[in-house]
C-alpha cells in the first residue's frame, strides 16, 4: 500500500524525477485505495471512511439480529409462534434513526461535491482529449504545447515500468497549483481516471467537461481509461507526472521543441484487428 | 387474512351458451395437444412454465458467458478472447441476457403469472391471449441477443450500449443493430405482461380482498408492473434513436449533427434505475412470502412493507443520474441527485427491519427456502451499503466503473434477486409440480452458491477500491491476487448451477405426492388451498370470499 519511493534520478518514462519522488500504482492483493496526492483524493477517502463507519454500524446490527434471530426464535427452542405484526414505536424508530444517520452522512459529503467541482482561481488549464486509444495532452498556455501519450507495449518496457500503466509520454503537471482540466474527445466516450488524484471526468465528443487537480508531491501517477471505448479500452493508461515549478519549466521548453515535428493523429478511426501491445508505439507520429 | 368458501359466488361465464350451473372446466373436455397447450396458450400456469424454462435455459447462457469471463480475468494477459471486441461483446450479452431473459422472466412471467392469479382467486389472467404473446417475443429477442453476440464482431458495448460507441462508425455490421432490436421486443413482452398484470390484479381480486389484504408478492408484482410500463417506453425511444443514428442519418447522438451523447444517458438511465427496482420488487414479494411461512408469523408491519414498496418505486424514478455523476452534469444536479438517492434508503431499511421483526418471536424451520431468504436480507443489506457510498457523487468519483460497482450490482442482483428466485422455486416447486425437491441437494445447492459468490464478489471491492476499470479483458499485473480469487468462487458457484440441475431432476422425477398445503401452519395465501399441482382451471366455479 505504501508508494514505492524512486531513488534518485528516477526514469518516468521520458520525464526525469527528483529525489524522493512517489511512484503511486497499485500493489498486489489491495484491499485499499491508493495512496492520496491531492487535496481532493484525501478528502475522499476520509469520507469513505466516515461513511464506512455509520454504514458498518447499521450491516453489524443487521447481522447481529438475524443471528440473534435464529439462534433464539429456531422452531427447537421457540415452538410456538406470537402473533406480533405491529410495534408503534419500534416501527418510528427504524424510520427516523436512518434518516437521522443519512442526514449525518450527508453534510460531509455534500460539501466535498462542491469543493470537488471546480477551481476558482486555478494556476493553468491542460486539455486532455480521449481518442481510440490514446490520450492527447495540450498545454494552452505553453504555445500549444500539444502530444500524444500511447500505451508502452509489453515488449518495450524497462524494468520497473508496470505493464498496462506505463505510458510513453506523461501528462506533466506543476505540483502544489491549482490546475484546472479540461476533458474532451476525438471519437467516441472515454474517461478520465488517476485514482490516487481524486480525478475522474468522461470524455465526451463535443463537450469539454471541466474538472481539477493539485498534485501535492513530486511524483509519478498511474491512471486508466475508464469507460469502455472500443476494443482497447484497456490499453490507453494515463501518466501524470508531478514537478517542482522550476523542474515543470525546463520540462515544457524540452519537450516543445521535440514535439513541433509532431502532426495531429487522425481521431475516430475504427477499431483495429490486433491490439495495440503488438503496435509499434514511436514518439514522433504520422498518421 | 381469513376466508371461507361457505358462500361461494358463480364464477362469471365469458361465453355465451353456458349457464350458471357447476360443471367442470366449461367446453374444455378435450385435453389439448402439444401444440395448443405450449405454443396457443391461453393458460396462466403454463405460460408461468414456459417463462421459468426460458429463464432457466437463457440463465445457463448467461452463466457459462460469465464463467469464460472469470476465465479470462483469472490471470493477467490474454489467454480466452482474442481481442478486446470480442471480450466487449461477451461483456455486453451477458449483462443483457441476465437482465432481461433471466431475472424479469423468473421473477415477473414465471412467478408472477404463476401466482397472481391463484393469490387473488382468479381463474386467470385478464387477457390470457396477450399473456401468451407477450412470452412469445422474448424467444425471438434472446435470438436476436445472441445474433448481437455471434455476427461479425458483436455487440462490444456493454449493457448501457452508449453512444458514441453504438454508432455505425463503430459498431460497423449488424450485429448492433439485432441488439439494439433485440431489446425492442424484450421491452414490448414486458409491457404487454405489466398491462395484464395491472388490469388482473386491480380488477379481478376475489370478493372481500381489499387491496390492503392483498398478498405482498401480489403488491410488489403491482408496483412492479406500473415501473415497467412507465420505464420501458423510454428505453424504447433511446433505442430507436440509437437505430435511426446508425442507419438512417439522423444525429440525435452525434454531436457533428448538432446530437448530444449524454442525452442517450438520460434517456437510458431514465428507465435503467427503475430496471433495477423492477428486477428487486418482486423478489421482496417473494422474499416476504418465505420468511412469514418459515417464521409461522404473518408479515410484520404490512402497511409499512406495502407503502416502503410504493415508496422505492415512486422514488425510483426521480434518482436517474446517480449513474450519470462523472458525465459532465452540473454540480447542482449531482447535489440534488445524490440527496434523492439516499432517501431510497429508508423505505429499504424499513422493509429489512420489518422481515427480521417477523422472524423475532417466530417459531423458525430452516428448509431450503428460508436459507435462501434469510441468505438474501444480509446480502442485500451488503450491496444496499455499498449502494448508500455509491449515492455519495463525492466518493462516486472514484469508484464510478470501478470494480466496485460491479461488486455493488452483483451483490444486489446475484446475491438478492437471484437468491430470491431460487427461494421462490424451493418454496413454490412443490405447488407447481407436485413432487418435493430433495432437502439435503436443496441445502448443498444453497451453500455451494453462497460460498461461491461471496467468494467472486466480495473481493471485487478492494479491486474497486485500487482503482481497477470494470470491462478491461487484461488488467495491469498488481490486480492479479483478488482477481484469481474471484474466479474461484465463479467456478465454486458453477458446480452449485451442477447441483441445481440434479435438484430439478429428483424433483421432478420424484414418486412423492405433496399435499395442497405442505408448508405447514406458516402458509397462509391462496395457493395453499388448491393441490399441489394445481389444475388446469382453478377459481372457475366458486370464488372465495374473504373476511
Amino acid at each position: 500500500m505504501l508508494a514505492l519511493l524512486a531513488p534518485a534520478a528516477a526514469y518516468a518514462q521520458n520525464v526525469d524525477l527528483p529525489p524522493g519522488s512517489v511512484i503511486v500504482q497499485p500493489k498486489p492483493w489491495q484491499w485499499w485505495v491508493q495512496p492520496s496526492h491531492s487535496p481532493v483524493e484525501h478528502d475522499i477517502v476520509w469520507l469513505n471512511l466516515y461513511l464506512m463507519a455509520w454504514l458498518l454500524i447499521v450491516l453489524l446490527l443487521v447481522a447481529g439480529l438475524l443471528v440473534y434471530v435464529m439462534w433464539r426464535f429456531d422452531a427447537k427452542r421457540h415452538p410456538v409462534p406470537t402473533k406480533t405484526t405491529h410495534n408503534p414505536v419500534i416501527e418510528v424508530l427504524w424510520t427516523l434513526t436512518p434518516i437521522l444517520f443519512l442526514i449525518a452522512m450527508s453534510i460531509p459529503s455534500f460539501r466535498l461535491v462542491f469543493y470537488e467541482d471546480r477551481t476558482h482561481d486555478p494556476y493553468m488549464t491542460v486539455k486532455v482529449t480521449g481518442h481510440q486509444w490514446y490520450w492527447e495532452y495540450t498545454y494552452p498556455g505553453e504555445n500549444g504545447l500539444d502530444y500524444t501519450s500511447y500505451l508502452i507495449p509489453e515488449n518495450k518496457l524497462k524494468p520497473g515500468q508496470p505493464r498496462l500503466l506505463a505510458a510513453d509520454h506523461p501528462l506533466v503537471l506543476p505540483i502544489n497549483k491549482d490546475i484546472r482540466i479540461l476533458i474532451a474527445s476525438g471519437d467516441v466516450l472515454h474517461a478520465f481516471f488517476i485514482p490516487s488524484l481524486g480525478v475522474q471526468r468522461y470524455a465526451v465528443p463535443g463537450q469539454l467537461i471541466e474538472t481539477w487537480v493539485r498534485v501535492d508531491h513530486t511524483g509519478l501517477f498511474y491512471g486508466e481509461c475508464n469507460q469502455i471505448c472500443g476494443t482497447n479500452h484497456d490499453s490507453m493508461p494515463i501518466d501524470v507526472v508531478g514537478l517542482p515549478l522550476d523542474q515543470y519549466n525546463a520540462w515544457v521548453k524540452k519537450t516543445q521543441a521535440a514535439v513541433s515535428v509532431m502532426a495531429s493523429p487522425v481521431p475516430g478511426s475504427p477499431a483495429p484487428a490486433v491490439r495495440l501491445a503488438d503496435a509499434v508505439t514511436t514518439t514522433s507520429t504520422t498518421r | 387474512m381469513s376466508f371461507t368458501t361457505h358462500d361461494p359466488v358463480p364464477a362469471p361465464h365469458g361465453e355465451p351458451g353456458h349457464d350458471a350451473h357447476a360443471h367442470d372446466d366449461h367446453g374444455h373436455h378435450h385435453t389439448p395437444g402439444f401444440a395448443e397447450r405450449w405454443l396457443f396458450s391461453t393458460n396462466h400456469k403454463d405460460i408461468g412454465t414456459l417463462y421459468l424454462t426460458f429463464a432457466v435455459t437463457t440463465g445457463v447462457v448467461g452463466s457459462l458467458l460469465s464463467m469464460l469471463m472469470r476465465w479470462e480475468l483469472m490471470t493477467p494477459g490474454m489467454q480466452v478472447f482474442h481481442s478486446g471486441q470480442q471480450w466487449n461483446a461477451v461483456v455486453t450479452s451477458h449483462g443483457l441476457i441476465m437482465i432481461f431473459f433471466m431475472v424479469m422472466p423468473a421473477l415477473i412471467g414465471g412467478f408472477g403469472n404463476w401466482f397472481i392469479p391463484l393469490m387473488i382467486g382468479a381463474p386467470d389472467m385478464a387477457f390470457p391471449r396477450m399473456n401468451n404473446l407477450a412470452f412469445w417475443f422474448l424467444p425471438p429477442a434472446f435470438i436476436f441477443a445472441t445474433l448481437g453476440l455471434v455476427i461479425g464482431a458483436g455487440s462490444g458495448v456493454g449493457w448501457t450500449i452508449y453512444p458514441p460507441l453504438t454508432n455505425m462508425t463503430y459498431q460497423p455490421g449488424v450485429a448492433m443493430d439485432f441488439t439494439l432490436f433485440s431489446l425492442h421486443l424484450a421491452g414490448v413482452s414486458s409491457i404487454l405482461g405489466a398491462i395484464n398484470f395491472i388490469t388482473t390484479i386491480l380488477n379481478m381480486r376475489a370478493p372481500g380482498m381489499t387491496l390492503h389484504k392483498m398478498p405482498l408478492f401480489v403488491w410488489a408484482q403491482l408496483v412492479t408492473a406500473f415501473l415497467l410500463v412507465l420505464a420501458l417506453p423510454v428505453l424504447a425511444g433511446g433505442v430507436t434513436m440509437e437505430i435511426t443514428d446508425r442507419n438512417f442519418g439522423t444525429a440525435f447522438f452525434e454531436p457533428a449533427g448538432g446530437g448530444d451523447p449524454v442525452l442517450f444517458q438520460h434517456l437510458f438511465w431514465f428507465f435503467g434505475h427503475p430496471e433495477v427496482y423492477i428486477m428487486i420488487l418482486p423478489a421482496f414479494g417473494i422474499i416476504s412470502h418465505v420468511v412469514s411461512t418459515f417464521s409461522k408469523k404473518p408479515v410484520f408491519g404490512y402497511l409499512g412493507m406495502v407503502y416502503a414498496m410504493i415508496a422505492i418505486g415512486v422514488v425510483g424514478f426521480v434518482v436517474w443520474a446517480h449513474h450519470m455523476f462523472i458525465s459532465g452534469i452540473s454540480v447542482d444536479s449531482r447535489a440534488y441527485f445524490m440527496a434523492a438517492t439516499l432517501v431510497i434508503a429508508v423505505p429499504t431499511g424499513i422493509k429489512i427491519f420489518s422481515w427480521i421483526a417477523t422472524m423475532w418471536g417466530g417459531a423458525i424451520e430452516f428448509d431450503t427456502p428460508m436459507l435462501w431468504a434469510i441468505g438474501f436480507i444480509f446480502l442485500f443489506t451488503v450491496g444496499g451499503v455499498t449502494g448508500v457510498i455509491l449515492a455519495n457523487a463525492s466518493v462516486d468519483q472514484i469508484l464510478h466503473n470501478t470494480y466496485y460497482i460491479i461488486a455493488h450490482f452483483h451483490y444486489v442482483l446475484s446475491l438478492g434477486a437471484v437468491f430470491a428466485i431460487f427461494a421462490g422455486f424451493y418454496y413454490w416447486i412443490g405447488k407447481m409440480t407436485g413432487h418435493p425437491y430433495p432437502e439435503f441437494w436443496g441445502k448443498v445447492h444453497f451453500w455451494l452458491t453462497f460460498i461461491g459468490v461471496n467468494l467472486t464478489f466480495f473481493p471485487m471491492h478492494f479491486l474497486g477500491l485500487a482503482g481497477m476499470p470494470r470491462r478491461y479483458p487484461d488488467y495491469p499485473d498488481a490486480f492479479w491476487g483478488w482477481n484469481f480469487v474471484a474466479s474461484i468462487g465463479a467456478f465454486i458457484s458453477g458446480a452449485g448451477v451442477l447441483v441445481f440441475f440434479y435438484v430439478v431432476y429428483k424433483t421432478f422425477t420424484s414418486k412423492q405426492h405433496l399435499p395442497a398445503n405442505y408448508w405447514g401452519e406458516g402458509a397462509t395465501t391462496l395457493e395453499w388451498h388448491v393441490p399441489s399441482p394445481p389444475p388446469a382451471h382453478t377459481f372457475t366455479e366458486e370464488l372465495p370470499r374473504f373476511n
